[in-house]
């Protein structure tokens, strides 16, 4: 999936994340957590994999986390890059 | 006895942090909402909310509702497909008018069920009445699957399209009691409305009580705080707890003795009693009684 221009998506609340997509020629994942110690490579595990499953190879992803559990890291940036792809429809099967 | 379901809690599918913890209040449905509780802008990041929500390992002892928005919206299908392979046990279908509503929905999820590879059959259908049209049909929405695992009245929709508005609980005096009848015949559970004054418990225990006595096998729930008050309500007496306890001995003893009807302090005690007493008993069981 290719990000054709700027999205966003999420909130700052507890629990939560917002995460920001913009294109760009390369990948660039920059993430921002109150639990980066702890979960810090978690977290990137998790955004990578999901960008990775959606064929997301080239474009900027600015995460700021606020302790948000997998699921909702995985639905954030899903919504997002669909957002910035400005796709509609989603492929069920990849993830 | 089936499973009890008293409290279904209904959690907003945009709210992260919610979905996340939703599950630590137990109550007995947890219902994702798709439809009113979320802005229209945030439709397609909620669906994907609710869809890695309800695969949680923390979600699954508890029985999960998705309500989807209606089909002939752009989100419902959209919502249906994250609510039907993400694993929900139950589509709630808002403003079902017609058995046919139920009919479209079914068609839907037993298209998703097999392209993603799920049991042919083991989502079930909740049709919630939100209308005039809706009462009026209850018994052929009731009726309309073997889907069919419930049906809900929603009461503020209601009230508008009957021209009136929430009070006392006249205003949906038939609605309630057409829905439950419409219910029991078809064998399915019936949840009743909504009480939207969080901080009125009074007001809230008194329609508990009105609603137990129909018949309703439970209501749905904006707040978590109503859960403990709700089950409470629900729990038996300890004086119901002890005369259900007296009937069922002495059914025993009738039967002992090869008696088909027995008389306990001068009241006939036969078989409609006798699973009454039983099914008391079995809510006074401790993962149901009262804290």
């Amino acid at each position: 999936m290719e990000i054709t221009k700027e999205a966003i998506c999420g909130t700052l609340e507890s629990n939560d994340l917002l995460v920001k997509v913009a294109p760009r020629n390369e990948l660039e994942v920059v993430i921002s957590s109150e639990v980066m110690r702890q979960f810090g490579v978690r977290i990137r595990e998790v955004v990578e994999e999901t960008l990775l499953q959606m064929g997301v190879t080239r474009g900027q992803v600015v995460i700021e986390d606020k302790g948000a559990l997998d699921c909702a890291i995985r639905a954030r940036v899903q919504a997002a890059v669909l957002r910035g792809c400005e796709c509609d429809e989603l492929n069920w099967g990849v993830l | 006895m089936g499973r009890l379901r008293r409290s279904m809690l209904f959690i907003p599918g945009s709210n992260a942090a919610m979905l996340s913890t939703a599950f630590v209040y137990r109550p007995d449905s947890i219902l994702f909402d798709l439809e009113d509780a979320v802005a229209l802008r945030e439709k397609d990041s909620a669906r994907l909310l609710v869809y890695h929500a309800l695969r949680l390992p923390a979600y699954q002892s508890i029985e999960k509702v998705v309500r989807i928005n209606p089909l002939d919206t752009p989100f419902g299908n959209k919502d249906l497909e994250a609510a039907v392979r993400g694993g929900a046990d139950i589509i709630r279908l808002p403003k079902t008018d017609c058995a046919a509503d139920v009919q479209r929905l079914e068609v839907e999820v037993e298209r998703i069920e097999q392209a993603c590879g799920r049991e042919a059959g083991s989502t079930r259908l909740m049709a919630a009445i939100e209308s005039a049209s809706g009462v009026v049909n209850a018994l052929a929405i009731a009726t309309s699957s073997p889907r069919m695992d419930s049906i809900a009245l929603a009461g503020f929709d209601y009230v508008v399209d009957m021209q009136t508005q929430r009070g006392d609980g006249i205003e949906l005096f038939y609605a309630r009691c057409s829905v439950l009848h419409a219910a029991r015949f078809a064998k399915i559970d019936a949840f009743d409305v909504v009480f939207p004054d969080v901080n009125d418990d009074e007001g809230f225990l008194k329609e508990v009580a009105l609603i137990k006595r129909l018949g309703f096998n439970g209501k749905s729930l904006i707040n978590p705080r109503q859960i403990e008050l709700l089950h409470n309500a629900f729990a038996p007496t300890e004086e119901e707890v002890r005369r259900a306890e007296r009937i069922v001995e002495a059914a025993e003893k009738a039967e002992r003795e090869g008696l088909g009807v027995v008389s306990l302090n001068g009241r006939m005690v036969d078989a409609p009693v006798v699973l009454n007493a039983q099914r008391i008993l079995e809510l006074a069981k401790p993962a149901y009684a009262r804290s």
